[in-house]
């Protein structure tokens, strides 16, 4: 460690500490005379159960209210089907490593795997994007992604493709935000994707179709 | 720039070590140039900006409306994002450090600094370090309050901004005027004029309709994201029990500055810490209705330090105080920190409907900025253009019953109103306005000679029944508004004379 460095690092760990000093002050200086108690008492199951049919019914209709296409099957026999109609136009995909090949068997453009991983340039020339989904919120038309999931794969492939494929099995759709975030682990990168990408920017309406990718279709497993 | 950032060192120098302070703002972001009176009487006379404005809150507010009925349990959701906020500030030390621990634990460096210039200071030192030259930005309210940018720009690093509203704002050399929607004050015809004149590779067929607009975006932007070195954030919920930060966004620019680049950095104000994972429950229900009106928002992105084979290798995070210390010592002015930005109360105040952002000066504008800005910088003087602010109110009340932490904004505007009198170092107009008035006023005998004085009122108002001009400091009244004659009897003059004396 050169001089520099060390004299950069004594003046990180003071104002550190000149930081932590004031906000403790501060702290006590404004803290309640009573401890705060945390309330909550806001619903933490959902009014319709997981995996029904009913809350299929409501997943269904709150991702079609934000512009995702849904297409419903009866059982995992019939996603692949689905998922070679939705990308009936696709010339090439990229999947995640982990994706069950057995959703792929009707598809017949090519099919690139994200093992070893495709460049940025390589995402970008690729159609489409198929993936399962770690769980799905009905109430918000939300499914979320884990970067852990070998069916889900890392952020950057669900990303920079314009066309992203969802399946999604009735096993993990529940009805609340609480629900769906007491199923998750944070230790690896979430994303909670809501319909395509979309902007309110302009005069406050939304319409869809910025970054992300502008075409989202729902493969949905179940009842 | 380089001497005020110069004083501004000075002045972090000659603070005490470790009492709270107030930010230094070396840019004037938390701070405008004129009070907010001067400001809003020119952005009254825009009725450009006032048609704009007003078509987009009565939009945000009937979609936040129809979302928010959907909700049953929306008043227990308030309650518990107020408490769990309360929670954090009662331990905001603590969960910092915990934040610090996890994230190193997790791959992640972090910085703390004490006010604006250092926070840039760090910022511009980590980016000089990867060797880039530009980076991509999420819009971010923190580095709008640093002025990192300009920061960046003086160290010869290009900031692109990415957010739609952002990118209107950064190409039209403009200034913020909305927490959500930077550029609100402009409508669609405006955005294509500014596309037009500053985008070098667009369309010269482009229209004004809001898909297309959205397309030209997307096109400038593509090649810069795919090629980006250094994405810069900031930071919606920070979570202190798993180092998990997040970023809640619309378009996919935040995701892909979040993912592409090798290097992250990432400035958070110290008060958007929560205490644990579960936390997020609450907050991810309460933000998207509250400010784009929508069920949820179209990507919410987490991150824990950093994550082998997915997204930027390098995790820097700089935890900024800038006055936040200042405001949490304040017994109930810290709820001001409980916000998180979704601009509710921005819709919904008849104030910020008419004059917009622009005309408090400060970056954080509305009802919340009103109390937050003078509290983040304290109040000097009378003179202090932040003394003005928590008067841009009516104290009709609806930011608090918009507000979803349930923050008393019209309670803390009053407090602030104080504090603004409280600093005046000699007395104005006003002041001795009031304490006449609470001479008058003390005791039924002065009262009752006061009243005798309403007579003069009445050869002043004349035949016409309005007083139109009085000598200062009652001219502070009558410059702006006509007063009324008083009447020919008041009302304990007729109580005594229809009642007896004895009134």
């Amino acid at each position: 460690m050169s001089a520099r460095d060390s004299g950069d690092a004594a003046e990180r760990s003071s104002t550190r500490e000149i930081v932590l000093a004031r906000l403790r002050t501060a702290r006590d200086a404004g803290n309640p005379a009573t401890p705060v108690v945390v309330t909550r008492e806001f619903a933490t199951t959902g009014r319709l159960a997981p995996g029904s049919a009913a809350v299929l019914e409501r997943l269904d209709e709150t991702l079609t209210d934000y512009r995702a296409t849904v297409y419903r099957v009866g059982s995992e026999a019939g996603v692949a089907d689905a998922v070679a109609g939705v990308l009936a136009q696709a010339g090439s995909i990229v999947v995640p490593p982990g994706l069950p090949g057995e959703w792929l068997t009707g598809y017949r453009g090519d099919v690139r795997r994200d093992g070893p991983p495709l460049s940025v340039d390589e995402l970008d020339a690729v159609d489409a994007v198929v993936t399962g989904a770690a769980v799905a919120i009905a109430d918000t038309g939300t499914f979320v992604l884990s970067s852990a999931a070998s069916d889900q794969g890392r952020r950057a492939i669900t990303l920079v493709p314009d066309h992203h494929v969802c399946v999604i099995h009735a096993a993990d759709v529940v009805c609340s935000v609480p629900e769906a975030i007491a199923r998750l682990d944070p230790s690896s990168p979430l994303t909670f994707v809501s319909g395509p990408s979309a902007t309110s920017d302009i005069e406050l309406d939304r319409v869809e179709g910025v970054h992300g990718p502008r075409r989202l279709d729902v493969v949905l497993v179940g009842p | 720039m380089s001497t005020d950032l110069g004083r501004a060192a000075q002045r972090s120098r000659t603070v005490e070590l470790g009492m709270p302070t107030v930010a230094a703002d070396p840019h004037g972001h938390l701070r405008g140039i004129e009070s907010f009176p001067a400001a809003a009487h020119k952005a009254l006379a825009d009725t450009q900006l006032r048609r704009n404005l007003g078509h987009a809150t009565r939009t945000i507010r009937a979609k936040r409306a129809a979302v928010v009925s959907e909700v049953d349990d929306w008043e227990e959701l308030r309650r518990a994002g107020e408490s769990i906020k309360a929670d954090t500030m009662a331990r905001l030390p603590e969960l910092l450090l915990q934040l610090e621990e996890q994230v190193t634990a997790r791959g992640g460096t972090v910085h703390w600094a004490r006010d604006a210039e250092e926070a840039n200071r760090i910022v511009v030192d980590l980016v000089r370090g990867t060797g880039a030259d530009e980076v991509v930005k999420v819009k971010s309210m923190a580095t709008q309050e640093t002025g990192l940018n300009e920061a960046l720009e003086a160290a010869g690093v290009a900031a692109f901004e990415t957010d739609l509203a952002e990118l209107i704002v950064q190409l039209s050399h403009d200034r913020p005027s909305h927490f959500l929607v930077p550029a609100i004050h402009r409508n669609r015809a405006e955005i294509r004029e500014i596309f037009l004149r500053e985008m070098p590779d667009v369309d010269p067929a482009l229209t004004d309709e809001p898909r297309r607009l959205a397309m030209a975006a997307r096109a400038h932007l593509r090649r810069k994201f795919l090629t980006a070195r250094v994405g810069i954030s900031g930071v919606n919920f920070a979570v202190a029990e798993t180092g998990t930060l997040s970023v809640v966004e619309s378009e996919g620019n935040g995701r892909m500055c979040l993912t592409l680049p090798d290097t992250l950095i990432t400035v958070m104000g110290v008060e958007k810490v929560v205490p644990t994972w579960r936390d997020l429950e609450v907050f991810l229900q309460l933000l998207p209705r509250s400010s784009t009106g929508e069920r949820m928002n179209p990507y919410t992105s987490t991150w824990t330090g950093v994550t082998p084979g997915d997204g930027p290798q390098t995790f820097h995070l700089v935890l900024l105080d800038n006055g936040r210390s200042n405001v949490l010592a304040s017994p109930d002015g810290r709820q001001a920190l409980h916000c998180i930005r979704c601009s509710a109360c921005l819709n919904v105040c008849p104030v910020y409907e008419r004059t917009g952002g622009h005309a408090y000066g400060s970056i954080y504008p509305g009802p919340i900025g009103a109390v937050l800005s003078p509290q983040l910088t304290g109040i000097s003087g009378p003179d202090d253009v932040n003394a003005s602010l928590p008067y841009a109110s009516s104290l009709c009340g609806a930011c608090f019953d918009a507000c979803p932490v349930r923050i008393d904004i019209p309670h803390l505007l009053v407090q602030q109103r104080a504090a603004a009198v409280a600093a005046h170092t000699r007395p104005t107009g006003q002041d001795l306005t009031m304490q006449a008035a609470a001479i008058a006023m003390t005791t039924p005998a002065r009262f009752k000679l006061a009243e005798k004085a309403l007579g003069i009122g009445r050869v002043l108002a004349g035949r016409k029944g309005r007083i139109t001009g009085l000598p200062w400091p009652m001219s502070g009244w009558t410059n702006a508004r006509d007063l009324p004659a008083p009447p020919a009897e008041t009302f304990r003059q007729w109580w005594s004379r229809t009642h007896g004396e004895d009134a």
